[in-house]
């Protein structure tokens, strides 16, 4: 499976993390994304966006559920699993 | 005599992420005994608490802000990992550090537990883990083996039920045992470089070998979210709630508020007829029991506000309702979570300013601070009202009304004025750094009582004592300018026209004739800082009339002004009033909630600028129309 952005994946299409890429040089955002579990392996799923123009996006990384603003999301590089 | 009491109180830290129940915790265990502060030279809340064990040993509790990481990427987690390593200027390092985590949601909490571990091993602190939570992970079908976690982790785990009478007893049994021999935890299987990858792969690993979780999430979160963030039925709800609180703050609080005026006028009345007339008498009446007044006069709607914000903090709705309003609020500089506060400040900006500690990033918290005396407060109404009624005229407009037209676009330029704030700060700020969002929608709760009644304390008292006392201080200093010296004898003119005030005003009209304003408006400027609709009756005054109260004031002053008023002046004082730079509890509010005196200055001097530029604008306007 090809890797897709968070930001690409259909509603509710499981996927797992494959890395957040940072877009800049010590990037504060993608470490922070790291941390919250977006790293390798991790399974992950989009489940809803905001009501105005789809952003932000419901995010569920681990057992945790988070609002991803879309620039933030697409840091997050993802490989959908085979369903 | 137990050695406890010998010995000073044993200083613990709680650490935890966001939404692990470390306040509720925090709660359980010192209950109301907490002090709540700054820490030294910023604007994080500190809060600290003392218990006595059952072996009466005493402990001093910090609740340390919540952090994701001690890698820190805020302000807050900054604190917390500086007073966990006694790097904080004045704050010891911790005897213990206590490691809150959500047992429902561990994947995120025990990763930083791992961080904490690691950190406690630098400082040689002995550290306990509580698995918080624990009723939530049982109706869930969560196993957590905590015999298993505590020999993997090498220090102590003990569970606990933050809402639960004895939920955290635990806990004291496991600090005593570990004050007694305190031993920081050894070398962790890993290495200390907080490079993620190793913390998550023994996170991994902890939750395979202790954790068996059947779902991932919570049935009632999934069910609930599908409702409360639908696009439709989630604008709708949230819509009720804000229209509920809106009510509430503006509605419910007036009652009260009408009560506590009615007390501070019966109070000024008693001890004005036992004391005999002059100063003294005047500085206790107008000066001190009128100012006390004036700012007790503000704790229902900060109360009422607050329980609802603090009920859906707790509940975990108040995220949500940041996820549907985002990107409305960035577009305008602002983030979602400024939503609240802003229409708050709709009743009165000094609960809306306190609100907006619930927003994260500093830049947007500032940004919603300063825009929200745009709202139009419930207190500019009397002045609306008195210039409306006498100059607009009541005809209709199609099937409006020309006079609630004007209401209307009133309240609509102060939207505006804020969105363009907002915006012009978001182009003009140096740090152009991207805002991150990354909220957490924690899981549904119901929220505890204690834990509200606690929070409604702590707001009420952070009131009275920051912002009560400027306000106060203030109040006594517009009372001195307003009666001395004292009008001479034989005078025909109102007393306040020979006071500091009255000359202050008399000279302010060669600033303020270029928009129209005569001198009775600019004296009586001066008492409405003490509270805008104080205008109202300040002009009666200045006209010599006797009036009783506000709605009195209002019909003796009506055909006084149109007569002798030109509409320009009028048009041009309401166009004032959409800024009103003159409230003094809002600024002492910007002060307490900012902590500088130079954003008090930039608030003053932004919305004195907006005030006079939109003043002169509309005079000039309307004189060249020929409605001078």
């Amino acid at each position: 499976m090809r890797a897709l952005k968070l930001t690409e994946l259909p509603r509710r299409a499981a996927a797992l993390v494959e890395a957040v890429d940072d877009l800049m040089p010590n990037d504060a955002i993608a470490r922070r994304l790291r941390e919250l579990g977006f790293v390798n392996g991790e399974r992950v799923e989009v489940m809803a966006a905001g009501p105005f123009s789809a952003e932000p996006l419901l995010v569920q990384v681990g057992y945790t559920r988070f609002a991803l603003r879309r620039a933030e999301a697409a840091r997050v590089r993802v490989v959908p699993e085979a369903a | 005599m137990s050695a406890a009491t010998a010995t000073a109180a044993l200083r613990l830290a709680l650490v935890g992420s966001p939404n692990c129940g470390k306040t509720a915790l925090f709660n359980q265990l010192t209950g109301s005994r907490q002090k709540v502060a700054n820490y030294a030279g910023v604007t994080v809340e500190r809060k600290e608490g003392r218990f006595h064990a059952p072996s009466g040993r005493e402990y001093a509790l910090l609740d340390l802000p919540g952090a994701y990481s001690l890698d820190a990427a805020s302000l807050d987690e900054a604190v917390t990992r500086d007073v966990c390593r006694g790097f904080y200027p004045g704050e010891p390092t911790p005897d213990v550090l206590v490691c809150v985590v959500d047992a429902t949601n561990l994947r995120l909490h025990l990763r930083f537990a791992l961080e904490v571990r690691e950190l406690a091993r630098q400082v040689g602190r002995p550290m306990v883990l509580a698995v918080n939570m624990m009723d939530a992970a049982q109706r869930r079908g969560i196993a957590v083996d905590l015999g298993v976690l505590e020999a993997e982790l090498g220090v102590p785990v003990v569970p606990t039920v933050a809402v639960r009478h004895d939920g955290a007893a635990e806990l004291v049994g496991a600090l005593d045992r570990t004050v007694q021999h305190p031993q920081p935890p050894r070398a962790g299987l890993i290495d200390a470089s907080p490079a993620g990858d190793a913390l998550h792969a023994e996170t991994r690993r902890l939750l395979a070998l202790a954790v068996d979780m059947p779902r991932r999430t919570a049935k009632v979160d999934d069910t609930l979210d599908r409702l409360l963030l639908h696009p439709a039925l989630g604008l709708l709800s949230l819509a009720v709630v804000m229209f509920l609180i809106f009510q509430a703050v503006y509605a419910w609080a007036t009652p009260v508020m009408d009560l506590i005026d009615a007390g501070t006028v019966w109070l000024g009345e008693a001890v004005g007829g036992a004391l005999p007339e002059g100063p003294l008498n005047s500085l206790l009446v107008d000066g001190i029991i009128a100012g006390l007044g004036g700012v007790i006069i503000f704790l229902p709607q900060i109360v009422i506000l607050f329980a609802f914000i603090l009920a859906l903090e707790e509940s975990g709705y108040l995220p949500r309702a940041a996820f549907l309003l985002d990107r409305l609020m960035a577009g305008a500089g602002l983030s979602g979570r400024s939503f609240i506060p802003l229409l708050s400040s709709f009743a009165c900006a000094i609960p809306g300013i306190m609100a907006t500690r619930s927003i994260q990033d500093p830049r947007d918290r500032l940004a919603t601070i300063m825009v929200a005396p745009l709202m139009t407060c419930s207190a500019r109404l009397p002045v609306y009202a008195l210039l409306i009624g006498a100059f607009i005229p009541a005809q209709s407009v199609g099937i409006f009304n020309l006079q609630g037209l004007v209401l209307f676009a009133l309240y609509a330029a102060g939207i505006l004025s804020a969105l363009v704030v907002a915006w012009i700060m978001k182009k003009w700020r140096r740090d152009k750094s991207e805002h991150a969002l990354m909220l957490e929608l924690p899981s549904y709760r119901l929220p505890h009582p204690r834990d509200l009644l606690i929070g409604l304390w702590e707001r009420a008292w952070i009131f009275l004592r920051r912002v009560g006392g400027i306000i106060l201080a203030l109040t006594v200093l517009l009372w001195f300018l307003l009666s001395f010296p004292g009008a001479p004898e034989g005078a025909t003119g109102p007393a306040i026209d020979y006071s500091f005030a009255g000359r202050i005003g008399h000279a302010l009209t060669a600033v303020f004739a270029p928009i129209g304003f005569n001198w009775q408006i600019c004296i009586a400027l001066i008492p409405g800082m003490a509270a805008r609709e104080v205008a109202v009756s300040s002009l009666a005054t200045v006209y010599a009339l006797q009036a009783a109260d506000e709605a009195a004031a209002t019909e003796a002053l009506t055909p006084i002004i149109t007569d002798t008023w030109s509409l320009a002046t009028a048009l041009s004082l309401l166009v004032w009033f959409i800024y009103a730079p003159q409230c003094i509890s809002t600024l002492a509010t910007i002060k307490r909630e900012t902590g500088s005196w130079r954003q008090v200055a930039i608030a003053t001097g932004y919305l004195f600028a907006l005030a006079y530029l939109a003043a002169f604008v509309t005079y000039r306007v309307a004189l060249a129309l020929g409605a001078g």
